[in-house]
């Protein structure tokens, strides 16, 4: 009859369907971003602290330039501030002592153990073991079955061992022990890598007349590396954080980060700002790299999820 | 994955002269031989036999280093191209082994003695004592207590993960940034967390924690004052700290599941919740106890965050076995009934976790 009536129109549970669609996404986006503020206020809050002094802690003002000016204060202590880093501090020449420390520790451990856990890895998905009784299974288990020991069982024998070994207090002790400790997880890692490469590829690169060493270090290599990265940077997170460890077999020589920045909370007065500015520092490289290279590591961790 | 027979058929002509042979088996026993030997001369002069000047177990080391290096390259020697595979594991399990097999020994011998690492009369043989000083200490059974606490937390743990992954899942914007920000816990050291939450943020007079409960309403907001407080915080910072390692192997189980499984059960009229009991939740069951195995492990090791924020306190309530026996050693560097704690513990957890594995074979078994 009327030629202007609205032939196409969104019936009734269309819109109701479109409103649901946009409740649905109100609450998904709601929850992403509150979880995102409980993920990322402490480390905010300890960036902001860094930069209070005691009456805006006392205060609790939260927003720099806002609520309070930011000061030095706390990197002063640290002698990282712009006006204290060209002088001598020994503050400093001991934080960055500790960062060596932790540095070299965790680089070097995390290397032996994606060295040593890769090659073992390799063997265990291609050949056929037998150490006395042993087989394949069974070392594989033996590997992974290091996973469960928790540290206090190897701590105080260690301890004692080192002690008489000379090793009590130094970076070759800590790091030889945190080899250990990752060994089983780069394994784990590797071993599903080495599991998804199809052994064609060997099988053809030994019919060209290269050795099993030739095959693995030229064929094999460059395909698990993603893999290995994920392993070592797993590794790296695992050994940089390290406490427990660290608190017993070290007392002033090679002490790492984790054990500097605990010992501070001891004394009288904890001054929240040198904390913050201390506590920021030591875990700014692992922010970085959470960030940089956060595909590896959710890879690395995704190993052995699914098979 | 762990398939016997070779998965690599590779056939060598191995022509080993017999004198290489001869030589592999003398630089291996010859090395052995010398390790012994070294060894042999350290314990006399431990024992006060005789004097050969040494200063610590240094020498014992080098020694059976150089046969470890002996044996691998033995191996080559010997039997050629079988002793070159051998080469793959065989470095690993020397070093797990040296480094496990014996201090777990060594320890075994601690466990039974009393031994004061301060006192000058050394290590003393003490058989039981240590047994039935753990049986009636209080202490020791109220951390074993917590720690399944700590453990029953982790099924929360599980909830909130699983949510989160199933939110990072959905057709989202932004995924990468979300996906960065909540991994972004599991990278910060436990110690500095333990600075920035436990100590700053939850400070009872202006910590911004403190200041939100009293904004809700709570009188005097103290989280380290009472027992079941103090462990529930302990619970949520760790839980913080740990949801991101769950949420991305459950993450990685979910974006394994086909999207035709999911279709398939839209189009016979199931909605998003049945959808995700009957389709997605059983799929991702093999995953979930995978997840749940393994942060279980790492549950049990949880120590730093106690160390640092409460040390226990109050009265033991936040114990775990680790920091107890860490405490146990600062306090009175016992390291003989620290020990035979260790080992109480090394034993329970071997039976619960081999408990657990079972069972949870069994549950994932007639569903895949």
């Amino acid at each position: 009859m009327t030629a202007t009536t609205q032939i196409f129109r969104d019936s009734e549970a269309d819109r109701r369907h479109r409103a649901k669609w946009w409740t649905s996404r109100i609450a998904i986006y709601g929850v992403l971003i509150l979880w995102t503020i409980i993920c990322l206020f402490p480390i905010y809050w300890t960036i902001t602290t860094s930069f209070k002094m005691a009456p805006n802690v006392m205060k609790g003002n939260m927003i720099p330039f806002v609520d309070y000016q930011p000061a030095w204060l706390g990197w002063r202590s640290l002698g990282l501030s712009p006006d204290t880093i060209w002088a001598e501090s020994t503050v400093r020449e001991e934080f960055m002592k500790r960062f060596m420390n932790s540095a070299v520790i965790s680089v070097t451990s995390s290397a032996l153990a994606v060295i040593l856990g890769s090659l073992a890895a390799y063997g265990l998905s291609r050949f056929n073991y037998r150490f006395g009784y042993m087989r394949n299974s069974d070392i594989s288990f033996f590997f992974l079955s290091q996973l469960i020991l928790p540290p206090v069982v190897l701590a105080l024998p260690f301890l004692v061992l080192y002690k008489e070994l000379a090793l009590l207090d130094t970076r070759v002790g800590l790091i030889l022990l945190y080899t250990l400790t990752v060994l089983p997880i780069v394994i784990w890692i590797m071993r599903d890598q080495f599991g998804s490469i199809p052994t064609e590829l060997e099988e053809a690169a030994l019919v060209d007349g290269l050795s099993v060493w030739g095959a693995f270090a030229t064929i094999i290599l460059p395909i698990a590396l993603p893999g290995m990265v994920a392993a070592f940077i797993l590794s790296l997170v695992l050994t940089w954080n390290e406490y427990f460890f660290a608190a017993l077999l070290t007392s002033t020589h090679a002490n790492t980060l984790p054990v500097m920045v605990a010992s501070q909370t001891g004394s009288q007065g904890i001054s929240w700002w040198s904390m913050a500015a201390l506590s920021f520092a030591a875990i700014l490289p692992l922010i970085v790299i959470g960030v940089v290279l956060e595909k590896f590591i959710i890879k690395g961790m995704a190993a052995g999820a699914v098979k | 994955m762990s398939s016997e027979g070779d998965l690599l058929h590779v056939v060598t002509n191995d022509n080993i002269p017999e004198g290489r042979k001869r030589f592999g088996r003398a630089i291996i026993w010859g090395t052995a031989g010398l390790t012994v030997l070294v060894a042999a001369l350290q314990v006399m002069q431990a024992t006060g036999q005789a004097e050969f000047g040494f200063v610590n177990w240094r020498p014992t080391l080098y020694a059976f280093c150089t046969w470890a290096v002996a044996l691998c390259w033995g191996q080559v020697l010997i039997r050629g191209e079988h002793g070159k595979r051998t080469l793959f594991v065989l470095p690993a399990a020397i070093f797990v082994a040296a480094l496990t097999v014996f201090p777990l020994l060594f320890g075994l011998l601690i466990a039974f003695s009393d031994w004061n690492l301060s006192s000058p009369t050394g290590r003393q043989f003490n058989g039981l004592d240590n047994i039935r000083q753990m049986w009636t200490d209080p202490f020791f059974w109220n951390a074993l207590w917590n720690m399944v606490l700590y453990s029953a937390a982790i099924l929360v743990e599980y909830a909130i993960a699983f949510g989160l992954a199933l939110l990072l899942n959905a057709q989202i914007r932004a995924r990468k940034f979300f996906r960065v920000a909540f991994l972004l816990p599991l990278m910060l050291s436990p110690v500095a967390v333990s600075w920035m939450i436990g100590k700053s943020m939850l400070e009872a007079r202006y910590g911004p924690l403190s200041r939100l409960a009293r904004f809700f309403g709570v009188e005097n907001p103290s989280f380290f004052g009472s027992p079941e407080i103090a462990r529930a915080t302990i619970m949520v910072m760790d839980a913080w700290t740990y949801i991101p390692f769950m949420m991305i192997m459950i993450l990685a189980g979910l974006q394994a599941i086909p999207k035709e499984l999911n279709e398939a059960a839209k189009v016979d009229g199931a909605n998003g919740w049945r959808n995700f009991w009957e389709v997605t939740f059983p799929l991702m069951l093999p995953v979930s106890i995978t997840a749940i195995l393994i942060r279980i492990i790492f549950k049990l090791k949880l120590a730093d965050i106690v160390i640092n924020v409460t040390s226990g306190g109050p009265g033991g309530a936040t114990d775990t076995v680790t920091s107890f026996i860490f405490r146990e050693y600062r306090e009175r560097s016992n390291v003989g009934y620290g020990t035979l704690l260790a080992f109480v513990y090394l034993v329970i957890i071997v039976i619960a976790m081999t408990f657990l594995m079972k069972l949870a074979d069994r549950w994932m078994r007639p569903r895949t």
